[in-house]
């Protein structure tokens, strides 16, 4: 399924739970999968007896990918053409992280349609964990 | 981190669907008609950060007969790989889908560096990266990532 730009309208939106009540398991299976095993991430000892934070927390590109969930739903598999965050707060086990997408603009350019997207995830309390933006190819 | 060879393979993906809690079948399952239709199952938008997992110098890989700054029963005492350089952006520009089965070749490039005052943090120092994903056989650019980390003059308070 791919979106088509005559459905869309500057201003729909979409929201989507893309993480619920993050486990520490969760954050080693991302540590694993991408290669990121900085023991911040996992390390109990280390993060709060050598690194002094309270507890691990998540890597920020757990959030990112997590929060892409709610763009690729939306727009299609394969159909996104930019993607981008900024990471405004950390992320801790317990969390849940809720993404949503906004459609800012709909553009033609070269004979290809595009929509561009504005995404904010927050967390359980309404606090922004990444704000980004997003821009799909879809259809006329 | 550049990497010479990077094989995105279909298991690969299947882990970084599961770890990022996004199961859709065109990254999951290559006999889905989702995958098929891309003649393979398709990578997540962030997968290209997997490509760490082989580049021979990633310091955060523990490694045999290496100390590791991560604890074991007791904290190491090794030193900690530890650069006060956050992450504080990440973007990527996907020129097609990145499918099952390519070999990805991996160059770096510097992009701008820039300062910034915050109540925070005082001066953040900020540096751009560039990372150039391109299919090792034809040549041909597949995802474009720029990094851009932050280097705070003071240590910013827990937000």
């Amino acid at each position: 399924m791919t979106l088509s730009a005559a459905t869309l309208q500057i201003g729909d939106s979409r929201t989507e739970v893309v993480l619920d009540n993050i486990s520490r398991t969760q954050i080693v299976m991302y540590a694993g999968a991408s290669g990121d095993y900085n023991p911040l991430h996992s390390d109990e000892v280390y993060v709060t007896q050598v690194a002094g934070y309270p507890t691990v927390f998540a890597h920020g590109m757990l959030s990112m990918g997590a929060t892409g969930k709610v763009l690729t739903d939306w727009v299609g598999d394969g159909r996104l053409t930019n993607y981008g965050v900024r990471f405004v707060n950390q992320v801790w086990p317990g969390d849940s992280l809720t993404a949503t997408a906004t459609v800012e603009a709909l553009r033609e350019e070269g004979g290809r349609h595009y929509a561009d997207f504005t995404v904010t995830t927050v967390n359980q309390d309404g606090k922004p964990v990444v704000i980004g933006t997003a821009t799909a190819l879809v259809d006329p | 981190m550049a990497v010479e060879r990077f094989p995105v393979e279909a298991s690969h993906i299947m882990m970084f669907a599961r770890a990022i809690g996004d199961e859709n079948p065109v990254y999951t399952d290559p006999a889905s008609p989702e995958a098929a239709a891309f003649g393979g199952v398709i990578a997540p938008p962030t997968f290209t950060m997997a490509s760490s997992q082989f580049d021979p110098d990633n310091a955060l890989r523990p490694r045999p007969g290496q100390p590791w700054f991560g604890s074991a029963k007791e904290p190491s005492g090794a030193e900690v790989v530890r650069t006060g350089r956050l992450h504080a952006e990440q973007h990527f520009e996907y020129h097609r889908p990145l499918v099952a089965g390519e070999v990805l070749t991996v160059s770096e490039r510097d992009g701008k560096q820039w300062q910034k005052e915050s109540k925070r943090g005082g001066t953040l120092s900020f540096e751009e990266k560039f990372f150039d994903y391109s299919n090792v056989e034809t040549g041909e650019l597949v995802v474009t990532a720029r990094f851009v980390t932050v280097v705070p003059s003071q240590v910013p308070t827990q937000g």
